[in-house]
C-alpha cells in the first residue's frame, strides 16, 4: 500500500469535488441560517447580559457607568423585594409541580387501561386547556376567582373572599390552579406516550403475583417511566422558575399591592421595562436568576434520580 | 380491572377530569353572550344569553381586533413557514449528512433547548439598534428558526428517513437539495404538520417578548389587544372576555380536527428527547 493511498484512506473528505465535500459544504450551508439567526439573538445575548449588569445603566436616560459588581451587591444584600420574588416563585413552583405531576401520572394510568372507552374524546378534552393563551386563561380564572361574583366563592360558599389579596399563600394557590390546569393535559400526553413502551407482561405478571391496580402504579408505572419524569420535572423547573404571564395579568406589574405574586422574571421584566427602564440592575437579576434555575434543576435532577430508584 | 366499582370509579374520575378541563371554555362562552351587567350577578348565571355579537362588536372597536388580527396573521405565518423550511433544512443536515463538527452542533442545540431564557435586555438593545421597535420584525426575525424545531425534525428524520435512502438517491446523481426537497421532505410531512402546529399555536399566543417590542397600537397582536382590553377596561368583563374568547377560537378550530396527530406528535417529540 503506498503512501498516498493511505493518507487518502484517512480523510476522503477533503478531496476536492468528491461526495464528502459536497456533503460537508451543503452540511455547513443548511444549518448556517439556525446558527446565525441563534447566534446574534439567542447566545449573544444570554452573555452580553453580564456586560451590561455590571453598569448603572438607564435606557434613554444618560450615559452607562460602570461599577462593576455593585448591582448584585444591592441585589442580594439590599433588595427585600427581590428575596421576596424568589420566595413567591419558589412557593408556587412546589405547589404547583408535585400535585401536576402526579394528577398527570395518575389520569394517564388510568386512561391506559384496556377497558377505558372513549379515550381519544378524554384525551381531548384534557389536553384542550394546553392550546389557550396563557392571558386568556388568566383572565377567565381571573373572573373565576373574582371576590363578589366569582363562580368559585359561589360553589364553596366563600363570597367575599379576595384570593388575590386576602392572604399571601392563597393568592399563590390560585396562580397555582391556573398553571396546573394548562399543564396537567400535557404532561399527560407525554406520561401516556412513555406508558405505550412499558411491556404488557410486567403488568400481567404482577396480576398473577396478587399486585392491586394501586401497588402496579407505584411499584411498575413510576420506576418504568422514570426518564419521562426526569423530563417533565426538568421541564417544569425551566418553566415554573419563569413564571410570569399568569401573575402580570392577573395582579399587574406589580405582582399585586403587596408584592404578594410577584416572580423573579416579572421582577427583571419591571426593573428593565418597566418606567425606569433600568437594564443594569434588570440584567444582574436575569444572572442571579439564570443560575438559581441552573442549580435548581440539577438540584432536583439529583433528589429525583436518587427517590425514583428506591 | 375486573370489578364494576373500580370502573365506575375510574369513569368517574375522568369525567371530572375532563369536565374541570373544558368547563372554563363553556364559562368564556357563557360570559362573551352575556352583558356586562349579568356578569356582576351573584349567583353567577350559567347559561349563555344573546349579546355575544353586541359584545364583539365593542370589543372590537375599542382595541382595534382588525389590525391586531392582521398583525398577528403577518407574524404567525411568516414564522411558520420559515421555521418549516430553516428547521427541516438543518435537521435534515444534521440526521442525514456527514460533516466535521456536526456533534458537537448537536449538543450545543440540546443545551440552548434546556437554557433559560433571559437574553430580553441585551435582544432589547439589538433591536433598538436596529430601530425594529415598534415594529413586526422585531418578534418575526428572532423566531424565524428555533432550535426547539430543529431538534424535533431532527429525530422524526433519525426514525423515518433510513440512511440507505439517501444513498441510494446519491448514487443516482442526486444533488444534496435535490435529495432534501424530492426524498426527504415527502417522508416527514406528518413531523411537518406537527412543528407547523405548535408553532403557530405558540406563536399566535406568545406574549411577553411582544409586550416589550410592540407597545404601540399600530403593531398590536392580539394577545396584546386582549390584555391592553383587560388593563383598560377593567369593569367590563363581558367585553374582555369576549375578546379572549375570540383569541382563542381559531386555535380550537385547528387544534380539534387535527388533535389526534397533534397530541400524538408532541408527545412523540417529547419521549424521544
Amino acid at each position: 500500500m503506498s503512501m498516498g493511498n493511505k493518507s487518502e484512506n484517512k480523510k476522503p473528505r477533503f478531496k476536492y469535488g468528491s461526495q464528502a465535500s459536497k456533503d460537508a459544504l451543503s452540511g455547513y450551508l443548511y444549518v448556517s441560517p439556525f446558527f446565525l439567526l441563534f447566534t446574534v439573538f439567542g447566545l449573544f445575548p444570554i452573555l452580553f447580559n453580564m456586560y451590561v449588569s455590571l453598569f448603572s445603566w438607564r435606557l434613554f436616560k444618560g450615559e452607562p457607568e460602570f461599577i462593576g459588581f455593585q448591582n448584585y451587591v444591592w441585589l442580594l444584600t439590599d433588595d427585600p423585594t427581590f428575596i421576596k420574588s424568589i420566595v413567591n416563585t419558589f412557593s408556587m413552583w412546589f405547589m404547583a409541580t408535585l400535585p401536576q405531576l402526579f394528577l398527570a401520572l395518575v389520569i394517564a394510568f388510568v386512561l391506559n387501561q384496556a377497558f377505558v372507552k372513549f379515550k381519544d374524546m378524554f384525551r381531548m378534552a384534557i389536553f384542550m386547556p394546553f392550546v389557550t393563551s396563557l392571558v386568556a386563561v388568566t383572565i377567565i380564572f381571573g373572573n373565576l376567582f373574582s371576590r363578589d361574583y366569582g363562580l368559585i366563592n359561589f360553589i364553596l360558599g366563600t363570597q367575599g373572599l379576595d384570593w388575590l389579596n386576602d392572604n399571601r399563600w392563597l393568592s399563590h394557590f390560585a396562580i397555582t390552579l391556573m398553571v396546573n390546569w394548562r399543564w396537567i393535559g400535557y404532561n399527560t400526553i407525554i406520561y401516556m406516550a412513555g406508558l405505550q413502551t412499558i411491556s404488557k407482561e410486567l403488568y400481567e405478571a404482577a396480576t398473577i403475583d396478587g399486585a392491586s391496580k394501586v401497588q402496579q402504579f407505584f411499584y411498575i408505572t413510576i420506576p418504568q417511566l422514570r426518564p419521562i419524569i426526569l423530563f417533565t420535572l426538568i421541564m417544569s423547573v425551566s418553566g415554573g422558575m419563569q413564571l410570569f404571564v399568569e401573575p402580570l395579568v392577573w395582579a399587574g406589574a406589580g405582582g399585586g399591592a403587596d408584592n404578594q405574586v410577584l416572580t423573579m422574571f416579572l421582577y427583571m421584566y419591571n426593573t428593565a421595562f418597566g418606567v425606569q427602564y433600568n437594564i443594569g440592575y434588570g440584567a444582574a437579576i436575569g444572572w442571579v436568576m439564570f443560575i438559581i434555575i441552573i442549580l435548581f434543576a440539577i438540584l432536583n435532577w439529583i433528589i429525583s434520580t436518587k427517590l425514583i430508584k428506591d | 380491572m375486573k370489578s364494576p366499582i373500580g370502573r365506575f370509579i375510574s369513569y368517574l374520575f375522568l369525567v371530572i377530569v375532563s369536565f374541570i378541563s373544558v368547563f372554563p371554555f363553556y364559562w368564556m362562552f357563557v360570559l362573551s353572550t352575556r352583558s356586562n351587567a349579568d356578569a356582576f350577578k351573584f349567583p353567577p348565571i350559567l347559561t349563555p344569553g344573546n349579546q355575544f355579537f353586541t359584545n364583539l362588536q365593542t370589543a372590537w372597536e375599542r382595541s382595534d381586533f382588525l389590525t391586531a388580527t392582521v398583525n398577528t396573521l403577518i407574524i404567525t405565518g411568516t414564522v411558520t413557514v420559515s421555521q418549516l423550511f430553516f428547521c427541516s433544512l438543518a435537521a435534515f443536515a444534521l440526521a442525514r449528512l456527514t460533516f466535521k463538527g456536526r456533534k458537537f452542533l448537536l449538543l450545543f442545540i440540546i443545551i440552548t433547548l434546556t437554557l433559560p431564557g433571559i437574553g430580553q435586555i441585551p435582544l432589547y438593545m439589538i433591536i433598538s439598534k436596529l430601530n425594529w421597535i415598534n415594529d413586526l420584525r422585531a418578534v418575526i426575525v428572532p423566531a424565524l428558526v428555533s432550535a426547539f424545531g430543529v431538534f424535533l425534525i431532527k429525530q422524526y428524520i433519525d426514525a423515518s428517513v433510513h440512511p440507505e435512502l439517501i444513498e441510494s438517491a446519491k448514487v443516482d446523481g442526486a444533488r444534496n437539495f435535490q435529495t432534501y426537497y424530492k426524498i426527504v421532505l415527502p417522508i416527514i410531512k406528518p413531523g411537518l404538520a406537527t412543528l407547523a402546529i405548535i408553532t403557530f399555536m405558540g406563536t399566535w399566543n406568545a406574549f411577553i417578548w411582544e409586550s416589550i417590542v410592540l407597545r404601540d397600537e399600530s403593531v398590536r397582536t392580539i394577545q396584546l389587544a386582549i390584555r391592553n382590553l383587560q388593563g383598560t377596561y377593567t369593569r367590563e368583563t363581558a367585553i374582555v372576555v369576549t375578546g379572549a374568547f375570540v383569541a382563542t377560537l381559531p386555535l380550537l378550530a385547528i387544534f380539534i380536527p387535527f388533535s389526534r396527530q397533534f397530541i400524538a406528535g408532541l408527545a412523540e417529540g417529547s419521549v424521544k428527547g
